[in-house]
């Protein structure tokens, strides 16, 4: 197990006062929320943030995470001394909530009992009622829209013991993903929520599905794009060309007097559905680099044909 | 251990759900969803609060509203407005994202 640097990962002094602490956190949190940033790495780093100001919001906890020294480097291999927390009263209210065993193991081997402590005492229901639905999120290729695909999921599941101690386990689901399935989208699995409580029937585990970034296209809704270059002859002149789709290659007539950023439409060669999407094509013209003396001459014989100025626009 | 896959439901657009689906899938209590609603982070169709339908997409809507609510310590003037930005945000990212696309 890791020794983890909560005032490294909070971003202040181990002398901070709490309301450095408390200021430090809400910056970072607003930084790094998952909801609002486009850090790659943010809902891992909010989970560490979450983690680390759990424990030194708390000044009984503090105390007692202080209590380890100063001595040890994150990352670090740790084992916590024995009786460590000796004398030390938690209060562990705010440990509660985060039964989804979404803190790291260092934290579980320290703070873990009282939390569990607190959070089976919130669980022990006698009554009667359904399980909570659960969500998560899945990532799928946008080539498992057109043809539908089977993906293993793994969750981390809270679980109650027989002591009504709330626990994690991992479970995987093989899920099918159906063909015609869209970024944003919902799948919604009956009965494999949370279990539910005397005797009430499970609830639902919702998939929400987001494509992974693909090298060549992009997705927006059903639609699908991709930037095909070509040269200016064949943008000028027209011709067919072959264009790659998530549904096999396609011939693809490109008119005379195509330009720059000109879409073409491939009806129904989108995401499959009830309508099907487009597959939409930009054109991008490449321009031919000139090396050999032949190649540069057609360029000059250009110059020489052409009455073209490119930057009319910017005349007074 | 190779298991069979399981099959969901997807929930496409012409699925709807009501306060009660809404409050279920989501975890929240009603009241929550009705301040939403007052504040126009969510638009059912229906003009009752016992005929309210809601698009799919409002699970989505509800469940960061939560999290900006529980996280970040956002009222609920400052969710409506954070989630309008956010909608704005995350279409520029996707033209970004095509527009960088376009020029590898």
């Amino acid at each position: 197990m890791e020794y983890r640097d909560y005032y490294k990962i909070m971003g202040v002094d181990r002398k901070a006062t709490q309301d450095e602490i408390k200021r430090s956190y809400r910056k970072l949190a607003r930084k790094y929320h998952p909801d609002v940033s486009s850090e790659k790495d943010a809902e891992e780093r909010f989970k560490e943030l979450g983690e680390a100001y759990a424990v030194l919001k708390d000044p009984e906890s503090r105390a007692a995470y202080d209590e380890l020294g100063s001595n040890w480097k994150a990352g670090k291999d740790f084992q916590p001394p024995p009786d460590w927390d000796a004398g030390f009263e938690f209060r562990g209210s705010s440990f509660g909530g985060d039964a989804d065993g979404r803190y790291s193991d260092f934290f579980e081997s320290l703070f873990g009992q009282h939390a569990r402590t607190q959070g089976g005492a919130a669980q022990s229901r006698q009554f009667r009622s359904r399980g909570d639905d659960h969500h998560a999120k899945v990532l799928v290729d946008l080539e498992d829209a057109y043809r539908g695909a089977t993906r293993a999921i793994n969750l981390r599941v809270p679980v109650l013991d027989e002591g009504r101690h709330v626990s994690t386990r991992d479970r995987t689901l093989n899920v099918k993903i159906p063909k015609g399935i869209r970024s944003g989208q919902r799948i919604r699995l009956s009965g494999q929520g949370s279990p539910g409580f005397g005797g009430g029937e499970s609830g639902d585990l919702f998939l929400e599905v987001a494509f992974r970034q693909h090298p060549r296209y992009t997705a927006d809704e059903r639609d699908v794009f991709l930037t095909v270059p070509v040269a200016p002859w064949e943008a000028t002149l027209g011709t067919t060309i072959e264009v790659p789709t998530p549904s096999g290659a396609v011939d693809l007539k490109i008119p005379a007097g195509s330009r720059q950023g000109s879409k073409l439409r491939l009806k129904g060669r989108g995401i499959p559905g009830n309508p099907a999407g487009d597959f939409i094509v930009e054109l991008a013209i490449a321009l031919p680099p000139a090396t050999s003396d032949d190649e540069k001459d057609a360029y000059r014989k250009m110059q020489q044909t052409f009455d073209f100025n490119p930057r009319k626009h910017l005349e007074a | 251990m190779p298991r069979e896959a399981i099959s969901g439901t997807v929930l496409d657009e012409r699925i709807t759900l009501s306060v009660v689906d809404i409050c279920q899938a989501c975890g929240c209590r009603e009241e929550w969803v009705l301040k939403l609603v007052d504040h126009g982070v969510l638009e059912p169709d229906g003009a009752e609060r016992d005929d309210w339908r809601f698009s799919v997409e409002s699970i989505t809507r509800v469940i960061t509203a939560r999290r900006l609510h529980r996280d970040l310590g956002v009222n609920i003037e400052g969710i409506a407005l954070t989630l309008e930005l956010l909608d704005e945000v995350n279409a520029l990212r996707t033209r970004i994202e095509r527009l960088s696309l376009k020029n590898d």
